[in-house]
């Protein structure tokens, strides 16, 4: 019975939020465990050996100072593409058809996401063709743990976003305000996923 | 306040439905089929330390491949598999389900003044994951080599060259702790945005607060573990050695892998979860206990708030105590002594709830029904498990405890004469709510006493067991002189275990005959004062029939110059 649910698409006035953005704030403070989980899995180990190797020397900075680019930029458009929702609602200029910008932009995000997983993909290529694998050692295993879980949570924005673009853009004829709100969490998330990375480049790459 | 009143197909209403009251009674009933599982994987066990290496009787032997029982003896393997799984089942797949997943979502919503919970097709999505990781666990009883057999705690390297049931069980739990999460997530969320007009954060229920802190240790507390399934994962799968250190050597051979892991990471990470898991088992049994003791003293319960603030800290705490469980491994003083001091402040909050609930009967007019039977009783129960606790928190004397009976002695008066007494408190509390009939009491009371006194004839022994040095994990215990006269103590804890299968025996005819045959009662049998209570019973879609509105705490029973001896918490003029 969700017509009897309260603060679905309109905020709690106590609270200042909906319950899809609270809920969402949850969800981002349990991932944060997990990786601050496999984060100190890395000090851990690190701390723990004898010999670790810098991560410039075994791996490719310069494509994942590239990868840095292209994340940065597609949280941007992510933004861009729920601001283009407000400006609209703002506008108050009917509720047919999604803005065209909001398209633009959310295309934009998820093609940025894939030029990462395919720029990810010639890193890992290149790795297993020189014959460095999760089994090498403890270094290429952690590097390939975290950079795989990333990946998957990449996939996982990607295939949110794309869910947004297409199917679920219906919502935004009905309840304009609860698409906004829904678009805002999926930012929420691949901003998170953003900022994964931002951690992950230079404790494996740098340091 | 109008409902859709269109007919949902079965598959909907009973199977896939997104009401909180029908996940609930499927968490619940799970649960329930799940516990009665793990005890008779125990069941199992406890025969082979009876009569170690005696055939089992020939109608039980049969039901058993070559894999695990040979001419009706236990392989020591399969008595592994049992110890591993009886715990993960008890655990992952039993009393947090029950206790969180059934409870929780039945209850919390309607305590609040909530028509359902904030997302109700994620909270159908968090039961049939946990369906799907508990057919995980069972099916891993039959893939080659068994179900894991490394402990509940599937502890490494042990466990990264185990057979292939461990993975299985490592999938398991990522099906359990996504549901956990999606579970958790909708409860702070319900909590937090859909409490009813005038129900401020101190008029909820205890159980609320309990549950409410309880989901912020799921939410927190499970993705480190997750990050340890993953590691071991990749241990197992793609071959790297995080949890194996260099050069370990497996049944006299050196381990082909590059090594530079550690084994004690796996611990830190497990603990993580584990420790605040045992305030997960036991938080939402004092939320329970707490309303059953209000309704049948018929008294507010003594220093609600104080208990409040005790449990908030004692969940904040939870996240700092893990290490106390690895005073053996080599973490050094400094650590240890850490970890026993902040042991030592979370039995505070502990002791202050227990005391309250202690202290709420006092001067009470108390009804010696069926729940009040199983509240009480947890109250010494829990008290002994934690106090046997204190022991174990301290280093020095963990060194003689750790790993033997004693320890096994202590949780389970925690968890099962504590936690799954307040469940059944519980379920005869609510039953009325869930059916509109009332269980029966004289069976409800054929139920309590056997079981009550069972439960201290398995467990108490536990304790003298580990005392004399009795090692926790031993197939065989006879070929040990140390263990050999505690020998007729196991005797005696299998004969009370057994006894104890048929103790349950009126609480399942009692579950399913009151179904069907029991009184028929109002929506308000017990005449309790929270929200629940006013709404109809079963409630119907949507649960109230106008949206409730809270004009007092929780448990305003016996108010001076009242006509009756309890005010709800929705009833606006005097009662």
């Amino acid at each position: 019975m969700s017509a009897l649910i309260r603060y679905i698409s309109k905020p709690h006035p106590l609270t200042g939020v909906t319950n899809a953005k609270l809920g969402t704030w949850c969800f981002l403070a349990s991932e944060m465990m997990l990786f601050g989980g496999l984060f100190s899995a890395y000090v851990l180990l690190r701390a723990g050996s004898t010999a670790w190797p810098r991560g410039s020397e075994l791996l490719n900075v310069p494509l994942a100072t590239l990868n840095t680019l292209i994340l940065i930029t597609s949280s941007v458009t992510m933004v861009m593409s729920w601001a283009s929702l407000i400006m609209k609602q703002e506008k108050g200029t009917g509720t047919s058809k999604v803005p065209g910008t909001f398209s633009f932009y959310m295309g934009s995000t998820i093609l940025l996401g894939l030029a990462f997983l395919v720029v990810k993909a010639f890193e890992y290529g290149s790795k297993f063709s020189h014959h460095h694998f999760p089994g090498t050692d403890i270094f290429y295993g952690i590097y390939f743990t975290l950079t795989g879980l990333h990946g998957l949570h990449v996939i996982g924005g990607i295939l949110l976003n794309t869910y947004f673009l297409f199917p679920g853009s219906r919502l935004w004829q009905t309840e304009p305000e609860q698409f906004t709100g829904r678009i805002e969490c999926a930012g929420l998330y691949w901003h998170f996923v953003d900022l994964v990375w931002i951690f992950l480049f230079p404790v494996l790459y740098l340091l | 306040m109008k409902h859709d009143s269109h007919p949902l197909p079965f598959w909907r209403k009973y199977i896939f439905s997104t009401d909180h009251k029908v996940i609930g009674v499927q968490y619940a009933v799970t649960g329930l089929v799940f516990l009665l599982f793990g005890f008779a994987l125990m069941m199992l066990m406890r025969w082979q330390l009876a009569y170690p290496g005696k055939p089992f009787p020939e109608w039980i032997a049969k039901m058993f491949s070559d894999q695990q029982m040979i001419s009706g003896i236990m392989l020591p393997e399969f008595y592994n598999q049992l110890g591993a799984m009886h715990g993960t089942i008890m655990i992952f797949l039993g009393v947090v389900p029950l206790a969180v997943g059934g409870f929780g979502n039945y209850i919390l919503p309607l305590q609040i003044g909530a028509p359902d919970m904030a997302f109700p097709k994620l909270n159908m999505m968090s039961y049939w994951s946990y369906f799907l990781g508990g057919v995980t666990m069972f099916a891993s009883f039959f893939v080659p080599g068994g179900a894991a057999q490394s402990g509940w705690t599937s502890y490494p390297p042990l466990a990264d060259i185990a057979t292939v049931g461990q993975t299985v069980w490592l999938f398991g739990m990522v099906f359990l702790i996504t549901s956990s999460l999606l579970g958790s997530v909708n409860f702070i969320v319900t909590t937090v945005q859909l409490r009813a007009d005038g129900m401020s954060f101190f008029r909820l229920p205890f159980f609320v607060w309990a549950q409410f802190v309880t989901s912020f240790l799921l939410l927190l507390a499970f993705p480190p573990l997750e990050a340890a399934a993953v590691l071991q994962l990749m241990d197992r799968l793609a071959g790297t050695s995080f949890f194996l250190p260099s050069g370990l050597v497996v049944a006299g051979k050196v381990l082909e892998r590059s090594g530079g892991g550690s084994p004690l990471l796996w611990q830190h990470l497990f603990w993580f979860l584990a420790h605040p898991e045992v305030y997960v088992l036991i938080l939402p049994a004092m939320g329970i206990v707490a309303e059953v003791l209000a309704c049948n003293t018929r008294k507010p319960i003594y220093g609600y708030k104080g208990m409040v603030y005790s449990v908030v800290f004692l969940g904040f705490m939870s996240f700092i105590v893990w290490a106390h469980h690895m005073f053996l491994t080599s973490m050094g003083t400094v650590m240890s002594s850490f970890f026993q001091i902040t042991t030592m402040i979370i039995s505070i909050p502990s002791v202050i709830i227990l005391t309250a609930l202690v202290l709420s009967l006092w001067g009470g007019s108390i009804r010696f029904n069926t729940p009040m039977l199983f509240a009480i009783a947890f109250l010494p129960m829990f008290g002994m498990g934690g106090l046997t606790g204190l022991p174990l928190g301290l280093a020095a004397a963990d060194i003689h405890l750790h790993d033997t009976y004693y320890v096994i002695g202590h949780f389970h008066y925690v968890v099962a004469p504590g936690t799954i007494f307040a469940l059944f408190a519980g379920i005869y509390h609510w039953f009325p709510k869930v059916t509109g009939r009332k269980m029966s009491e004289f069976l409800g009371k054929l139920h309590f006493w056997p079981s009550f006194i069972l439960m201290n004839g398995i467990f108490f022994p536990m304790l003298l067991m580990g005392l004399a040095g009795v090692s926790r994990r031993l197939w065989d215990p006879t070929q040990y002189a140390h263990a050999l006269p505690t020998q007729p103590l196991n005797v005696l804890m299998s004969f009370c275990a057994w006894g104890m299968a048929l103790a349950q025996v009126p609480f399942i005819l009692n579950f399913f005959g009151s179904i069907f045959f029991g009184k028929k009662v109002n929506e308000n049998p017990w005449e309790a004062t929270t929200l629940e209570w006013s709404a109809p019973s079963p409630p119907p879609h949507g649960n109230f029939e106008n949206p409730p509105v809270v004009y007092r705490e929780p448990y305003e029973y016996s108010v001076p110059g009242q006509k009756h001896d309890f005010w709800p918490q929705g009833m606006k003029e005097e009662n």
